[in-house]
Parts: C-alpha cells; sequence; structure tokens
C-alpha cells in the first residue's frame, strides 16, 4: 500500500474519533438542558430558586 | 472577618453556578480559537516538505504526536482533580475528573491508531510489545476502567472518591510512559521535542507540530469544559428529580 494510504487513514481516524466526541458532548448538553427545561416547566425548581423567590 | 470574606470569594469561584456562567460566556471564544487553529496547523501540515527518510509519511506525526501529549495532559488534569476530590471534597473537582476520562480515552485511542498507521509502512510492523507502545495501551485500558467504576457507583461523591484513589495509583504509568524509551530499549523512537538541550527535529516540522499540538490542547479545554457543564446539568435534573419524588410522596 502507498504511503498517502497511511496517511489518509491516520487523519480519517483522528477526525472520526474527534468528530464523535463534538457530537457526544453537543447532543449530551442539548439534551440535558431539555430535561431541565421540562423539569422548570413542570414546576420544579432548585431549592436555591425557591428561597429567592420566597424572598421576593 | 477578613478570612471569612477571603474564603467566601474563594468557594464563590468554584461554585457550579458560577462556572456555569463563565462556560458559557467562554466557551464561543473557545470553540471559534480552535477552529482556527486547527484550519492554521492542517494547512502548515499539508503544505511542509516531507522528510528525506520518511517522505510524505512524517505528516502522520502531526496528529500523532498532539494526541499522545493529550492523551498524558489529561491523564494529569484528572490526578490534579482527584487531589481537589481527596483533599478539598470540591464537587466542581469530582465532575472534572469524571468528564476527562472518556476524552483522555478518546485522544490516546488517536494515539495508538495513528501510531500503528505509522509504524506499519516505517517499522514494518502494526504493533511490537514495546515500553512505550504497551505502557500507552495500559493508560488506555485504565481509562476505560475509570469510566466504568465511576459509572458503576450512583452516589456522585462516592464514585469520585473511589476514582480519585485509582486515577493517583494510576499516575505512577506517566513518568513510565515519558521516559520508556529512555529507560529501555524500544522500537519507538526517543523524545526529539521536549528533551534536554532542546529540540532535534527540523524547523520545517517543529511548526506544524507545535500549532497542531496547540489546536489539540485548546480542543481538548473546549471539551472538557463542555462535559464537565453537561455534567453539572445533568446532577441537577437528578437532584431536582430526587426533590419532585419526594414532594409527591409527601402530597400522596
Amino acid at each position: 500500500m502507498s504511503h498517502t494510504f497511511y496517511i489518509a487513514m491516520s487523519y480519517a481516524v483522528s477526525a472520526i474519533v474527534i468528530l464523535c466526541l463534538v457530537a457526544w458532548t453537543w447532543l449530551d448538553g442539548r439534551a440535558r438542558r431539555q430535561e431541565l427545561a421540562e423539569l422548570e416547566a413542570s414546576g420544579v425548581r432548585r431549592r436555591s430558586a425557591q428561597a429567592k423567590d420566597d424572598a421576593a | 472577618m477578613t478570612d471569612s470574606l477571603a474564603i467566601s470569594k474563594f468557594t464563590d469561584l468554584a461554585n457550579p453556578t458560577r462556572f456555569l456562567a463563565l462556560a458559557a460566556r467562554i466557551l464561543p471564544w473557545m470553540a471559534a480559537a480552535t477552529v482556527m487553529l486547527f484550519a492554521i496547523g492542517l494547512y502548515l501540515s499539508f503544505t511542509t516538505e516531507g522528510d528525506y527518510q520518511q517522505g510524505l509519511t512524517v505528516r502522520i506525526m502531526y496528529v500523532h504526536v498532539p494526541a499522545a501529549w493529550l492523551s498524558m495532559m489529561c491523564y494529569t488534569v484528572m490526578a490534579v482533580s482527584a487531589i481537589g476530590t481527596l483533599v478539598w471534597r470540591h464537587p466542581l473537582a469530582d465532575v472534572s475528573h469524571k468528564a476527562a476520562a472518556p476524552l483522555g480515552a478518546a485522544f490516546t485511542l488517536i494515539a495508538l491508531a495513528t501510531g500503528s498507521l505509522w509504524g506499519r509502512p516505517m517499522w514494518g510492523t502494526w504493533w511490537v510489545w514495546d515500553a512505550r507502545l504497551t505502557s500507552v495501551f495500559v493508560l488506555f485500558l485504565m481509562y476505560l476502567g475509570l469510566i466504568a467504576l465511576n459509572r458503576a457507583m450512583d452516589d456522585p461523591s462516592r464514585a469520585a472518591r473511589v476514582s480519585a484513589v485509582l486515577i493517583l495509583v494510576g499516575f505512577v504509568n506517566i513518568p513510565i510512559i515519558k521516559f520508556s524509551v529512555d529507560w529501555w530499549n524500544t522500537l519507538h523512537q526517543p523524545a526529539s521535542v521536549i528533551r534536554m538541550g532542546g529540540p532535534t527535529i527540523d524547523q520545517e516540522f517543529l511548526w506544524p507540530l507545535l500549532i497542531m499540538a496547540i489546536a489539540f490542547t485548546m480542543l481538548f479545554f473546549t471539551l472538557h469544559t463542555t462535559a464537565m457543564r453537561n455534567e453539572i446539568w445533568r446532577r441537577r435534573v437528578a437532584a431536582q428529580r430526587r426533590m419532585a419524588a419526594r414532594m409527591a410522596g409527601r402530597e400522596a
């Protein structure tokens, strides 16, 4: 096999692994943000947020 | 009075809410810097000349060396966080080493895969069990073990403490990896950039290598900050769900 094959494979493997990491962190963040929004919508809040509301 | 003020300022800085606000502000800049550094680094990587012996396969170095460097730096970040967990029992330190483990595993995988793809044309073999390759493979297994251990326990602070002890014990592998090429007779070459007496690598290859190393490091910190933010959110969701369940139980 030519040297180009090994170079292309190295960059391809690195790109795939890095893109998987980026996609994972991005999708995970989006899912967690959605869960927090759903909890907020159903009236469940953090204790610190509740304390502020009570004081107001 | 002054003491308590200083302590409260310090805890305020390391407060997860404060961290989330800081992450929201700096993440876009970090991501932009990463993209720009990669654009410059990749341009340089593909425009520099080939090595007189290795030909164009020297280009594999521009991804292999930064990934290998990150595989060790990530573990060092985890070890510092582990000290934060054990000494100060800080929840942000727990979050830091939990979020870093999958990133470390991924970069170690890149280092192993690209090393193998470089070894085949240059050494004539995909793999040998020499000290450098074996110690990096052990590092990869340690990352996988730490990911599994941390996720095997429901209580996050207990999982963090147990993981922190294992991280610190495993840190012994980092100097072994770094000096394996000096201590043993390995097929892998000895250090040519970070060594006593300065780099021995030609300027032609040093610049793209340095820029790619900075790009990879920036990528790591961007991903680590994002993963830490996600983990804080995950814990908040869990805490709020528990609270909702308790409230529902009280009402019933």
